[in-house]
């Protein structure tokens, strides 16, 4: 894959956006995750260059924090939340219902690119537990039930925009 | 707002954000007020669209000048939201909905009417109550560090200034020398909010007692406990009561610079923070002199990026560093080289937030509550099998008992109360003849749990507790930084076991291999995660060892959870032939003949989703 | 340094304070068994657990690991004892070691690193025992692609000390950490082969590595192969070989220079000429020196850079391609011997160069990648050198063929054509020495004399970097020698940025040069119990004193007084740097190797 120049413009202006910051290394890469989505290995070395640090230490610090990913993810990403709070009561059964019907694992995004599934860590709505969101949007009380409908309403948006 | 100058300059800021604040609360500007929950919670709950919705109401209606209306944090009654309360009266609506706005500002704001049918039901005495502080879950709490939390728009510097902040900082930079502070500290008691409990003035006079050009005071904001949210709701509700406990570190032991360190999962905490920290740069509360005084400090945030072991603090300092989560070996502890190799107190969100409210009201004050070595209140997240979910602050030494049955209203369907996991994934869980323990750092310990940051979530009978140690296992397995061999393989190889053990595979000789793991684990692992990363199995196993023994002898899960251990079954004199549960059943295994034949279901192809139980109308399937 | 008192197992010791609680051990005559931990901490993650100890105060006992735990934490004054042997210690240590063969391959037998394998040494002082934990494994990857060097992760226990090392040497980190906890593993980036990243293929990690899970790629199987049909087989050895081989063979570093082992051995490997690079490395100088008053005289590119390192060749061309104009364009001494067996010696001998096996013994993994290059075929497109194969497996050789070291007679190199080296070639081993062996020659070139004390001390020393001014009778040259990337980085951006003030530049990849390459034999302290603590400082210098003393013995000490080398110029190639000494001898670089050929080719 060869790096669009206007990636390679970004990529450099975030680097130089934290040139001044201590160790800014995280920084940069969560800058990077969030504009483009992820942070793929010819990403990682431009910032090597930029920044001197080796490739291989920053494909280390990518790999490491779950909130990298060096691919990209699906269009609507479906978090359902495994705290303990949601997990006591059967998160898991969301998560296995999901898989089932999207033939993925979490982490894995379907072939369409549409969905990737990712089990999250307590969203903070242990409240609404067991709760999923798909993009931040959160769906409260979620029951395996419901899990077909979810993927239909956003099956639906996407055949409505084409 | 002017320029924090002086302390003069402040003092008078102060008495001016008061009295607004009260005139508001107290409908003395003549204005009634109107604020809405906007912590995660309710957020998630569409409190943004109600807030939204209340706005263009006012507008429509020309009640801008005669209502003012804002955000607010966490309320903490997670479960009811979400919330908006009403002020000179203080009523308090929950659970509301998009379409009962129009409702509360025609019957309330215009016609004065408390609106009765949104108000909170006393589950117990059925009746209606319509303040706050009348509803059973808030009677025995206490705030000290979600002070503010629910009551000031956590976005105003001003309104914090108008609920006693930064009155505290006024007094350490005019009226106390840094030993004095650390004396203070030292004396209330406080202990590390984040699990560990170690005495934070000790750990302040550690890194005070190191000559160094340049320290670090570091708040920790990696809250990674599933199901604990209360740095965050501390965060949310009042950013500027942290920055201040931050701030009095700083001066404490002589650091100038501070860095927060917060989960990027929390967004909303996140942009609150950023803008305190930047309102109270503009008007000189951060920067270089602050007051007029030789202090000088500054903040920056920084974002987690999904590691749990980023909350051990070593592994904390490594992440801003820019490098992979890992834990250093301690000694030397980062009290004395910490940040960049420079001296550094790593502080918990909940215990910096407590800091100001102990300068303000005085050690002995603060050490009035708790027990004789937990002094204080804890914040707690209440989660799992229990009807009020949320968030709960009490004083140390309250009992489970009471944090359960009298705020956390009990076990919802009448279900049986069976543990209640505190501390996490490195903590324990505590049963039935625990509950009257009384809640503080030596006695969970004592009872093979931990304080832990605060996450605590309740189990009922339905609940199997080999699973739960096996989530939590799995959990840690996922998380484990991968840097020593005891927790990088040794979890691995416990979790493994512990499969065997919930499909069927595992034997007595499994139970003590993994004891005899995790104990060695415990000993032997690098960091705090790996070193208490098998208390799930030790405490499970020591509370519950029957359960445990069905599992690996009779190969049953009494829970009827672990799905290799257990079938459903339909029964024929139950059985109204309908055939719904074979329509709906994924897999067809479900046979027999519509009226005629019961049905019955192939053991050997069903993939026990319990979709048939669901459906069935005449409860003809259960599991066994 | 002061002292402070420690208890271990209740006896009082005074040990210095700025030690850890593992060196103290050592120091009063305990041996805490270690892994992770090497070179005083130059990598101590304290992520092996192999080293915990039981330190117990009155506040409770805990398990540390002992190298990293400073001395100062557990004063025997404040209650604290050190327990090694206690039951919780012991119980840890094996249970650290039990979990690491859990997820280990345990092929022992036939791995390569059988016979220095760290972990097994580690697992006979616990006490492991077999089968202790067994489960899922760490996915594995094995990368056997690159010509110098292999990986194989599932036997990796990550301890880090190649990442270090890496790092230490050449300052580019080309293996890191990947992903986190039980899939961890270590690799260049994105988990690729070393042939898809800018390895320089030093092999400086294979030396480090506890394990198999970094080696050589060997190439014996080659040269059983030529012989199996028929060729004729020349072997060279370079010079540090003869500095270390006999390591191999239980003798102490330092203490027995292998030359003459060395030769009957080869002779009795069924070599038919035994040849020493010393020739080839004598030519180089010639050459070389030539090339660099060739530069000084017309006004060329200066500093010229010598060429004889592979490593450096490679790091050249990853980052610093713009700087090829200072490379010297000679191929380096073994390359060069190799072009001359397949054409001066093959001519002379009447062999068809097809019918020749050129092996070159050498202290270098990078040495196998550079004989690849299509760059170096200098006769008929064959290649100057068909293998290359390491110190260790010329031991392994050696060992094959039931060959006992200590009983093998000395004998000399063959003298046929290629027979005769100098002193000057010798010292090509250590780092510092090509250069004074040019400055030998270019002594005499420019002022018709030879140097009287023959020796250039300046140039001498184990340092990463040196400099040196020299006056050779009113004509000042400045010189620089470097070796490791690391310290060679900063002379390379002055010649970036036209500042630099050098005429001739020496650089080596492996720090202290040759002597300490990677293909040489561990210095393993943990195994090398008869070796002193400190032989990890020591090593390189006292191999390094074995080729300073052959020089010092040599009668002939200058390159162009070799006679078999004046020969094969007046016979075959006329003068430095004739057209045919070009075709042979010298060679070209790439500007545009991509540091990630994958990464450029998707």
């Amino acid at each position: 894959m060869k790096i669009r120049q206007e990636v390679r413009v970004g990529v450099e202006s975030i680097c130089d956006r934290y040139a001044n910051e201590p160790s800014p290394l995280m920084m940069i890469l969560s800058s990077i995750q969030k504009e483009y989505g992820y942070i793929p290995l010819e990403v990682q070395e431009i910032v090597s260059e930029k920044t001197g640090i080796p490739v291989a230490e920053i494909y280390g610090v990518v790999t490491f924090y779950s909130f990298f990913s060096l691919n990209p993810k699906g269009k609507y990403v479906i978090g359902i939340c495994l705290g303990t709070a949601c997990y006591v009561k059967n998160s898991q059964a969301i998560v296995d219902k999901f898989s089932a019907l999207l033939g993925i694992k979490p982490g894995e995004t379907t072939e369409d690119g549409l969905f990737t599934i990712e089990a999250v860590r307590c969203m903070g709505a242990c409240a609404l537990a067991p709760a999923m969101e798909v993009n931040g949007k959160v769906y409260p009380k979620v029951t395996p039930n419901q899990v077909e409908a979810i993927i239909k309403e956003y099956r639906e948006k996407e055949s409505e925009v084409k | 707002m002017e320029r924090i100058t002086s302390p003069e300059v402040l003092q008078k800021e102060i008495d001016v954000q008061t009295k607004a604040l009260e005139d508001k609360l107290t409908g003395k500007n003549l204005k009634r007020a109107i604020c809405v929950c906007a912590g995660t919670g309710c957020l998630a709950n569409n409190s943004k669209a109600i807030l939204e919705e209340i706005e263009r109401l006012l507008k429509q209606k020309h009640l801008e000048d005669k209502v003012t209306i804002n955000h607010v944090g966490c309320f903490g009654f997670c479960s009811q939201g979400p919330f908006v309360k009403i002020y000179p009266e203080g009523t308090l609506y929950h659970a509301v909905k998009l379409k009962d706005v129009a409702h509360i500002i025609e019957d309330d704001i215009i016609g004065g009417r408390v609106c009765e049918d949104l108000l909170y039901v006393d589950p117990s005495t059925h009746q209606k109550v319509a303040k706050q502080e009348d509803i059973n879950f808030y009677k025995k709490q206490v705030r000290v560090a979600l002070h503010g939390c629910a009551t000031i728009n956590p976005d105003l510097l001003e309104e914090s200034l108008g609920y006693d902040g930064f009155k505290a900082l006024k007094k350490v930079l005019t009226e106390m020398t840094p030993e004095e502070v650390i004396k203070e500290v030292t004396d209330s008691g406080l202990r590390g909010r984040g699990g560990g409990g170690f005495p934070t003035g000790r750990k302040w006079a550690f890194a005070a007692s190191v000559k160094s050009d340049k320290k670090y005071v570091v708040c920790n904001g990696d809250e990674g406990d599933p199901g604990a949210f209360m740095d965050r709701s501390i965060l949310e509700g009042n950013p500027f009561d942290v920055i201040e406990g931050m701030m009095i570190a700083g001066y404490a032991y002589g650091a100038d610079e501070g860095y927060f360190y917060v989960r990027a999962e929390y967004p909303v905490a996140v942009e609150r923070l950023q803008r305190a920290i930047e309102d109270m740069t503009k008007v000189g509360l951060l920067g270089d002199h602050i007051l007029g005084t030789n202090f000088s400090f500054r903040a920056h945030l920084r974002l987690g990026a999904g590691a749990f072991v980023c909350g051990e603090e070593t592994a904390l300092l490594n992440s801003i560093e820019g490098q992979r989560g890992m834990p250093r070996p301690r000694p030397p502890f980062p009290a004395i080289k910490g940040l960049w190799g420079k001296p550094t107190c790593v502080n918990n969100v909940e215990t910096l937030a407590t800091v100001p409210y102990i300068i303000r009201v005085g050690a002995a004050e603060f050490a009035k509550m708790g027990t004789q070595k937990s002094k204080g209140t804890k914040v707690f997240a209440l989660g799992g099998k229990i009807n009020n979910v949320g968030l709960v602050e009490v004083p140390m030494g309250t009992t489970l008992r009471t944090l359960i049955y009298d705020i956390g209203g009990g076990i919802p369907g009448g279900k049986a109360f069976k543990a209640i996991q505190t501390g996490g994934p490195s903590g324990g869980c505590l049963t039935e003849k625990d509950l009257d323990t009384p809640i503080d750092y030596d006695s969970l310990l004592a009872k093979g749990s931990m304080m832990g940051s605060g996450g605590a979530i309740v189990m009922d009978e339905d609940n199997c507790m080999v699973d739960v140690a096996h989530f939590y296992m799995d959990f840690i397995c996922n998380e484990s930084c991968g840097k020593c061999s005891h927790c990088r393989i040794g979890t691995k190889r416990l979790f493994e076991m512990l499969t065997d053990v919930t499909e069927g595979r595992g034997s007595e000789k499994t139970l003590e291999d993994m004891e005899y793991l995790a104990t060695v684990i415990k000993g032997g692992a690098l960091c705090a995660l790996g070193q208490t990363a098998a208390n799930p199995i030790l405490s499970t196993m020591a509370n519950f060892p029957e359960e445990y023994k069905a599992h690996v002898v009779d190969k049953k899960c009494p829970a009827h959870v672990c799905k290799k251990l257990m079938a459903y079954v339909i029964d024929p004199n139950k059985c109204k032939k309908c055939s719904l549960c074979a329509r709906n059943c994924p897999v067809s295994c479900i046979s027999g003949v519509p009226g005629k034949e019961a049905y019955v279901i192939d053991q050997a192809k069903c993939i026990k989703c319990g979709t048939c139980m669901g459906g069935c109308r005449f409860g003809a399937i259960s599991k066994e | 340094m002061d002292n402070v008192n420690i208890n271990i197992e209740g006896r009082i010791y005074s040990v210095p304070s700025n030690l850890t609680v593992l060196e103290a051990a050592r120091e009063v005559g305990y041996n805490i068994p270690t892994l992770c931990y090497w070179n005083h901490g130059k990598n101590s993650l304290a992520s092996c657990r192999v080293c915990l100890v039981e330190i117990a105060s009155p506040r409770g006992s805990k398990l540390f690991a002992s190298c990293v735990y400073p001395v100062t934490d557990c004063q025997a004054e404040k209650g604290f004892e050190i327990k090694i042997s206690s039951p919780m210690a012991i119980d840890a240590r094996r249970t650290s070691v039990e979990l690491l063969l859990s997820n280990h391959s345990k092929d022992c037998q036939t791995c390569v690193k059988n016979g220095h394998c760290e972990l097994l040494h580690v697992a006979s002082l616990t006490g492991a025992r077999d089968g202790q934990f067994i489960g899922a494994k760490t996915e594995v990857t094995v990368d056997d692609l690159a010509p110098g060097l292999t990986r194989d992760t599932s036997k990796c226990i990550l301890c880090g000390r190649c990442i270090a090392k890496c790092k230490e040497c050449h300052g580019i980190g080309i293996l890191g950490f990947e992903k986190r906890g039980f899939n961890t593993i270590v690799g260049p980036a994105g988990n690729r082969s070393f042939t898809q990243v800018p390895c320089l293929q030093c092999g400086q990690c294979i030396e480090v590595c506890p394990t198999g899970a970094l080696a050589e790629h060997r190439e014996i199987d080659l040269i059983d192969k030529a012989r199996h049909e028929g060729k004729y087989l020349v072997v060279q050895t370079a010079p540090a070989v003869r500095a270390a081989i006999a390591e191999e063979f239980g003798h102490k570093v330092g203490e027995q220079n292998g030359t003459g082992k060395m030769v009957s051995a080869l002779h009795r490997l069924g070599f038919n000429r035994v040849f020493d690079t010393n020739f080839g490395a004598d030519l180089t100088i010639m050459e070389e020196a030539t090339e660099l008053l060739h530069r000084i005289k017309g006004n060329g590119v200066l500093p010229q850079i010598t060429s004889c390192s592979p490593g450096w060749i490679n790091y050249m061309e990853f980052f610093y391609g713009d700087l090829i104009p200072h490379v010297s364009t000679c191929k380096s001494p073994h390359e060069m011997e190799g072009a001359i067996i397949k054409s001066y010696f093959a001519k002379k001998h009447n062999i068809d160069p097809k019918d020749i096996f050129v092996v070159s013994v050498m202290p270098c993994t990078a040495k196998k990648g550079e004989a690849q290059r299509p760059e170096n075929r200098g006769v008929d497109g064959l290649a100057d050198v068909d293998a290359v194969i390491t110190t260790r497996e010329l031991a392994i050789m050696i060992k094959r063929a039931g060959l006992l070291w200590d009983e093998l007679p000395e004998e000399e190199f063959d003298n046929d054509l290629l027979g005769e080296y100098t002193g000057a070639g010798v010292i090509f081993g250590v780092t510092g020495g090509v250069m004074e062996a040019a400055l030998r020659t270019a002594y005499h070139a420019l002022t018709g004399e030879e140097y009287g004390p023959i020796e250039f001390h300046e140039v001498r020393g184990l340092e990463s970097v040196k400099e040196a001014e020299i006056d050779i009778k009113g004509t000042k040259l400045k010189v620089a020698v470097a070796s490791g990337m690391k310290g060679a980085k900063p002379l390379l951006d002055q010649m970036r940025n036209k500042t630099s003030p050098y005429a001739f530049v020496e650089i080596m990849c492996c720090p202290g040069g040759c002597i300490n390459g990677g293909g040489q034999p561990f210095i393993k302290p943990n195994l090398m119990l008869g070796e002193k603590k400190d032989i990890l400082e020591t090593y390189r210098q006292k191999r390094a004193d074995i080729l300073y003393g052959i020089d010092e013995r040599k009668a002939i000490r200058q390159s162009h007084n070799n006679p078999d080398i004046q020969k094969l110029y007046a016979e075959f190639l006329g003068e430095p740097c004739s057209e045919l000494s070009e075709e042979l001898l010298h060679t070209t670089y790439r500007a545009d190797r991509e540091a990630f050929p994958e990464l450029a080719k998707e």
